[in-house]
């Protein structure tokens, strides 16, 4: 007997084939099988959808799982728990873990753990660099044979041009795209927030939005060069979006994201939260120019996705004074809910335009299943409720981290739902 | 009733304060100066209250200065200077001071190289917190003395010009100072070379790059410290050409107004941000600063800790 599940009467939006409409969607052995008006079928799981949205499963390219190594601050059954319970039916993985996943065997060993323990897949992404040193390329034939989807150095920037030039290069041979976290080390130099007028009045040193543009620049010229495909890590600076926008219109295969909390913060939060280190991540948060900047990118196309950066730190690593503060924040479990509440609701961007931000094009970029609800497709599928009002609450947190700003907010619109290969990974409690 | 005249569980900052809080400590401060002069230099007000002096970087002069004015008020106190750089082996600020707090102490003056360390204690202990200068942020009681010592010499604060020359880039004592006099209606002006000038700082007082534009009548000049560390940090070529270009010498003296009062927090750099001329010249107060942050420390401390009647 095959597993079957069926959705009825839910609001389908599958921006990916330009459809929103009132459709009964079919799972059958964790596959799309139908997607109709009315669709019956005998002996299939039911699942009342009414007055739900149905979308193809969200997919965050930018988590960090920290398994193996610091699972003091998450494991791959904690961070995949807490995607599945933020709407993501997938997560790429960070390979900044302890070792670096530089090495198949690494790789291997992640995608075991994932199977055995992880709500959602998880799609690892390998190292640029051996240990992310920046110096001699990773064995990316190995690392995509073994179940990577891209390279990155996520966390430490590629400084040489030399050796972002050569991993352009070398992997085209296995379309896998570099993922670059941009960051002019010497520019920046650990500085704990955003260079401007708010870090000089807080006597916190300053990271120029400038030294992270430059290596968007750097990176969509040497993309150019190479014709590699760049894709560009949390962008946070209007310069950034600029770069991109511009090696887009040349032609360049670039791609960017940007975070939720880069869309919705600025650096003023450094100050009004009196130095609260839930506001310390890098890319750090930008000015209010930055953050329309980001939105219009969204808006127009330059940005093509929302990434979370989820960050996961235990508490001893953020109760600190701000310098010595870990950088980043948790993202899976406020993601769509910020989304919704802050971008869809106030109109700045439409809920099939949200939802392509974080299923199609995310799974267009790196090629990866997913991200439609066409017929054959894997059975990943988010549940929204545009209805539902939460408030965050950290300590309800499924990640092991509860470093985060939003505490205490109140949204309205929330994944309520998280179905992954047909079988629910998650679903809403009363 | 009256509202306090310093409403405030801590000093953190000027930033937060009101010209009328500010005002208060200053003359809390000069009332208060007048049992410094006195055979016997001690008064009840804060006998049964402990303070912990917690100094986390280098001071002579700072902690010199609180533990002379909680001497002087009858305070019980403890100092315990340590280095930054145990903190990132050992145990953290957080549990240094829980600990400390475990003896029920009523305050506690920090000194941290971290900028909001003392943010970050005010929201974890239940003790006063008074920054005693927290990174490159602020050094509140610094800019309260400059502010005493100006006023006891000119009589107001509003209204005059006040030159700031230095390393306003790395200065809490530049941040302080300014908060405080423009808060309190004087015109302040910067001046440092474009690489020691924050980014945003000209939104609070006008800046140049040209030390004789910036002395020029000028009532009083305040001249920042350039520490060690900077003068190689390949923010400027030599500190000869620093000190040729922005340095405050006799003949720049000159430009400013007849009776033009020379300050500097302390300890100076002879020779690079001040000519020994000048720091020992007719014009300089900077010892005059050094009794006033007793002064203004035992107002703090009074004003904080509820010091009863008896001074």
């Amino acid at each position: 007997m095959s597993a079957r599940v069926l959705l009825k009467g839910g609001r389908v939006v599958d921006p990916g084939r330009s459809i929103d409409a009132d459709l009964d969607l079919l799972l059958v052995d964790g596959e799309v099988a139908e997607l109709d008006a009315r669709v019956t079928a005998r002996g299939a799981e039911l699942i009342d959808a009414a007055g739900l949205v149905v979308c193809p499963g969200f997919i965050d390219l930018h988590t960090h799982l920290r398994e193996p190594g610091r699972e003091d601050k998450e494991t791959i059954a904690s961070g995949t728990a807490a995607a599945a319970a933020g709407g993501f039916t997938a997560v790429c993985a960070m390979p900044n873990t302890e070792p670096v996943n530089d090495q198949a065997g690494i790789t291997r060993a992640i995608l075991d753990t994932a199977r055995r323990e992880g709500a959602v897949r998880v799609w690892p992404i390998g190292a640029i660099t051996r240990g992310s040193k920046g110096e001699e390329l990773a064995e990316y034939g190995d690392l995509r044979e073994a179940g990577c989807v891209a390279v990155s150095d996520d966390g430490r920037p590629v400084a040489s041009a030399r050796v972002m030039r050569r991993a352009l290069e070398y992997a085209k041979a296995f379309d896998l795209t570099v993922i670059d976290h941009c960051e002019e080390p010497t520019l920046s130099h650990g500085a704990p927030m955003n260079e401007g007028a708010v870090a000089t009045l807080l006597g916190l040193r300053g990271a120029p939005a400038a030294g992270e543009a430059m290596v968007v620049d750097r990176d969509v010229l040497l993309a150019e060069l190479t014709g590699g495909k760049v894709h560009i890590a949390h962008a946070s600076a209007a310069l950034s979006v600029d770069a991109v926008r511009r090696g887009k219109a040349r032609g360049v295969r670039v791609t960017a994201e940007a975070t939720p909390h880069h869309l919705l913060l600025t650096d003023e939060l450094v100050r009004s939260s009196e130095y609260d280190t839930s506001t310390k991540m890098n890319p750090p948060l930008r000015s209010e120019a930055d953050r329309q900047a980001l939105i219009q990118g969204l808006r127009d196309g330059t940005i093509d996705c929302i990434a979370t950066d989820h960050a996961p730190h235990s508490v001893d690593d953020k109760k600190v004074e701000y310098d010595l503060a870990a950088f980043g924040i948790v993202g899976l479990e406020t993601a769509v809910a910020l989304c919704l509440d802050r971008l869809v609701t106030p109109g700045l961007v439409t809920l099939p335009r949200l939802i392509e931000l974080l299923s199609t094009r995310p799974a267009a970029i790196l090629g990866l299943p997913g991200g439609t609800l066409a017929p054959g497709a894997p059975a990943d599928v988010t549940v929204l409720d545009l209805a539902r009002r939460q408030k965050v609450d950290p300590a309800r947190f499924l990640s092991k981290g509860r470093n985060t700003p939003f505490g205490g907010w109140t949204l309205k619109g929330a994944a309520v739902m998280t179905i992954v290969g047909g079988r629910v990974a998650w679903r809403q409690g009363r | 009733m009256t509202p306090p005249a310093y409403p405030h569980r801590h000093l953190l900052g000027i930033e937060p304060l009101e010209p009328s809080h500010i005002q208060a400590v200053l003359d809390t401060a000069d009332a208060l100066r007048e049992v410094l002069d006195r055979p016997i230099k001690k008064v009840p007000a804060l006998r049964g209250k402990t303070v912990v002096n917690l100094f986390y970087e280098p001071s002579t002069r700072t902690r010199a200065s609180f533990e002379i004015a909680e001497k002087v008020l009858s305070a019980d106190s403890l100092s315990i200077a340590t280095a930054t750089s145990s903190v990132l082996k050992g145990e953290t600020l957080l549990d240094t001071a829980k600990n400390l707090e475990a003896m029920n102490p009523d305050m506690i003056v920090l000194r941290h190289s971290a900028s909001g360390a003392p943010h970050f204690l005010a929201r974890h202990c239940r003790s006063a917190i008074v920054n005693a200068g927290d990174g490159a942020h602020e050094h509140p009681t610094q800019a309260l003395l400059d502010a005493l010592t100006i006023r006891q010499k000119k009589g107001r604060l509003e209204g005059l010009r006040v030159a700031i020359v230095g390393d306003l880039l790395h200065s809490r004592v530049a941040r302080s100072n300014v908060w405080l006099l423009t808060k309190m209606g004087a015109r302040v002006v910067l001046c440092a070379p474009p690489t020691l000038v924050p980014p945003g700082i000209e939104s609070l007082a006008p800046v140049t790059f040209h030390i004789d534009d910036a002395v020029e009548d000028a009532d009083a000049i305040m001249m920042l410290r350039l520490q060690q560390e900077r003068m190689t940090g390949g923010y400027f070529p030599t500190v000869r050409e620093y000190h040729a270009r922005f340095g405050l010498t006799e003949a720049r003296v000159k430009r400013a107004r007849r009776d033009v009062l020379i300050l500097h927090p302390g300890p100076m750099n002879r020779g690079v941000e001040i000519a020994s001329e000048v720091a020992d010249g007719p014009y300089s107060v900077i010892l005059d600063q050094v009794t006033n942050g007793v002064a203004v420390r035992m107002a703090v401390l009074y004003l904080l800790l509820g010091g009863t009647e008896g001074a």
